[in-house]
């Protein structure tokens, strides 16, 4: 390169890479705001004394922790044993998240598939009816879940007009309930990442497939699935995370039996009986154990990529 | 045998209807065993929706396709023992190169180690062994499109359907890849039937080719046939290069047909059964059967005046106005500039035609 143009060039780039620190600074700003400083101050308050009234004495103290693990304290006088109340809320809650994940997957394929695989004029109308009711508010279509389910509810109603059964099914109050309620919250996360990945998915793949002998089945399971892997994979994240901190669906639908994390967090913060350093440990539990799953994930995923 | 197992594929009356539009017209033919059949056509002529329809991926909306004598209009594609090289590969992105090939061999029953061992086989054919544990990605389109053919010949299919599978290849890799198809084909002995619009490629490779257009099949016949001897208007045209006049056919005798042109004059040529006498009809003449002379000689000529050459590398070409018709095209190898005169453009000449070459046309 000749002189001249070399330095006239990195001039050039020295500005442009001062202007890109600037021009980055509004991502930070955000991140910062709405990320971070939330995340340290639910940290700094996990490790807080409780006040009794609500709020926290800034004291250090890792009896949130204690709490949630044990039942008469690790530091207490007598021996302590573990506590297994929370851990079995957790269990439950991962559980009923699990569920309605796979639920919404088994629904959320086959739309998507079926979106994907209209003309494309159409396909921008699917999409648009599939968010229709979201506009509605969450609690507002909680609430009326709540009454569809009911014993004397429309969908017992329908299901014994038409004859399938004869006594009403009690769905209300239970795990089905809070599976469905979170299934239904959902659902478009599900339905969309998995739509863009089947519309960006070659077709053309499938009639190979065919032409080689493998039957629809196969060709789902050996050629569809491997290549909408990702918008799968995506669907079930965007699932599985807010319905595992989901307190509305549970507290709405699934009555006291049926308590999951997200009321246990809720319940900490409310009124005068919380218990806020409490409910900011259970938050980072929480949180520690969502990130070391998607760590696990993404560390799986590089290994397979490597290998091929 | 009998002589319906002679025949791979024989298609009877197919109509293919989208909606109100008839892409396919009753298209009847019979491709033998053994042969290299190209379905040749410009885009949207209905070639590609032939084909699919005897891989299975359209249905017949009125007709039968016949396999071997076993009718298969309605079997599903993974039923029908015929494969397809795509037009744009359809490698798995996921698999392996030996995955991809060995796919169909293990769809139809065969162990994951025996389709690996068929799987190198194929590979070897197509001299890609080396490449057998990369992904579809890490290949240029020249091997992927080999791949694409190891993959469909692996199983065996009593056909191989291959939809232009040449036309994403830049022009030297496309001729080498001509040769070595016809290679393979007669090496494995299987029934191919190539979709193409290239008209060249059409003529270097095929046993027979059937020339389709608006859904209709215009001609069938071996190269040399389709080409010296054109059907009609518009297989004249598509293929090669041609010089048209219209005429009228004054009369017919002894296998000759005399006919003259618009100002009068008068040619003679080889009758065809369809025209008959006073039909005014289109004379086909390949320009490489023309040749350019000062006086007029003792073949057919006709009088005009030279409009340029061009320069091709093999061949001159002139563009020669004819007085009595339009602009005609001839073609003088660059070995014959010693023996044929080049004339100036502005120069008059006379245009000749060889004998047998002028050709009529049914429309």
């Amino acid at each position: 390169m000749a002189g001249g143009a070399a330095s006239g060039g990195s001039a050039a780039s020295d500005t442009y890479a001062k202007a890109r620190h600037w021009l980055l600074l509004p991502s930070w700003v955000v991140v910062g705001i709405f990320v971070l400083a939330p995340v340290l101050m639910m940290m700094v308050y996990s490790f807080l004394t409780k006040e009794f009234r609500g709020g926290v004495i800034w004291e250090f103290s890792l009896s949130a922790y204690d709490q949630f693990f044990f039942d008469r304290g690790l530091f207490g006088d007598e021996p302590a044993k573990i506590d297994w109340t929370y851990i079995a809320i957790f269990w439950r809650s991962i559980w009923q998240a699990g569920a309605a994940t796979i639920l919404s997957l088994l629904i959320g394929f086959p739309t998507a598939y079926f979106i994907a695989t209209r003309p494309e004029k159409n396909r921008a109308i699917w999409v648009f009816l599939i968010t229709i009711p979201y506009w509605v508010n969450l609690l507002i279509r909680t609430v009326s879940m709540k009454f569809l389910l009911r014993d004397q509810g429309p969908l017992n109603d329908f299901l014994v007009n038409i004859g399938l059964i004869d006594t009403p099914l009690h769905i209300i109050n239970t795990n089905l309930a809070v599976q469905l309620g979170l299934f239904y919250s959902y659902l478009p996360f599900m339905v969309l990442p998995i739509y863009a990945s089947v519309e960006r998915y070659n077709f053309a793949l499938s009639e190979a497939a065919a032409d080689l002998y493998a039957t629809k089945w196969v060709t789902l399971r050996r050629i569809l699935l491997p290549a909408v892997k990702p918008g799968v994979i995506a669907g079930c994240i965007l699932v599985f995370v807010p319905s595992l901190g989901a307190f509305l669906a549970p507290d709405l639908l699934g009555g006291a039996k049926n308590f999951m994390i997200g009321s246990l967090i809720e319940e900490q913060f409310k009124g005068n009986a919380g218990n806020w350093p409490f409910g900011a440990a259970i938050s980072m539990i929480l949180l520690t154990m969502v990130l070391t799953i998607l760590l696990i994930y993404a560390r799986q995923q590089r290994q397979a990529e490597d290998l091929s | 045998m009998t002589d319906a197992s002679q025949i791979a594929v024989d298609v009877r009356d197919a109509v293919k209807r989208y909606g109100d539009f008839t892409a396919l017209q009753k298209i009847s033919l019979s491709i033998r065993d053994n042969e290299f059949f190209t379905l040749l056509g410009p885009s949207g002529c209905g070639k590609t929706t032939l084909l699919r329809m005897i891989a299975g991926f359209e249905d017949v909306s009125e007709g039968g396709i016949f396999l071997y004598g076993e009718e298969i209009e309605n079997l599903p594609p993974h039923q029908r023992p015929v494969n397809t090289v795509f037009q744009n590969y359809a490698l798995f992105p996921h698999m392996t190169i030996l995955d991809n090939v060995g796919f169909g061999l293990e769809m139809r029953g065969a162990s994951k180690s025996e389709a690996r061992r068929r799987a190198g086989e194929m590979l070897d054919l197509v001299q890609l062994s080396q490449f057998a544990s990369r992904k579809p990605a890490q290949l240029s389109g020249g091997q992927q499109q080999r791949v694409a053919l190891a993959r469909a010949l692996a199983p065996s299919p009593k056909v191989l359907l291959l939809d232009e599978p040449l036309s994403a290849l830049d022009l030297k890799l496309r001729k080498a890849m001509q040769i070595e198809l016809k290679h393979i084909q007669r090496e494995t002995g299987i029934t191919f039937i190539f979709v193409t619009h290239d008209q060249e490629e059409a003529l270097t490779m095929s046993d027979r080719i059937a020339v389709m257009s608006a859904g209709r099949m215009q001609q069938l016949g071996a190269p040399q046939d389709i080409y010296e001897a054109p059907r009609n208007m518009f297989v004249a045209d598509f293929i090669g290069e041609t010089n048209l006049l219209e005429v009228s056919v004054d009369a017919i005798e002894a296998g000759r047909a005399t006919c003259h042109l618009g100002g009068g004059h008068e040619l003679t040529c080889n009758a065809v059964d369809e025209v008959k006498r006073g039909a005014r009809v289109h004379m086909s003449i390949r320009p490489e059967r023309l040749f350019l002379s000062e006086h007029p000689t003792e073949s057919e000529s006709l009088k005009g005046t030279i409009v340029e050459n061009i320069f091709i590398g093999t061949d001159i070409t002139t563009i020669i106005d004819l007085a009595e018709g339009p602009n005609f095209t001839v073609r003088t190898s660059n070995s014959d500039r010693g023996t044929k005169r080049i004339f100036e453009p502005g120069a008059q000449a006379y245009v000749n035609m060889e004998h047998g070459a002028a050709r009529l046309l049914v429309d």
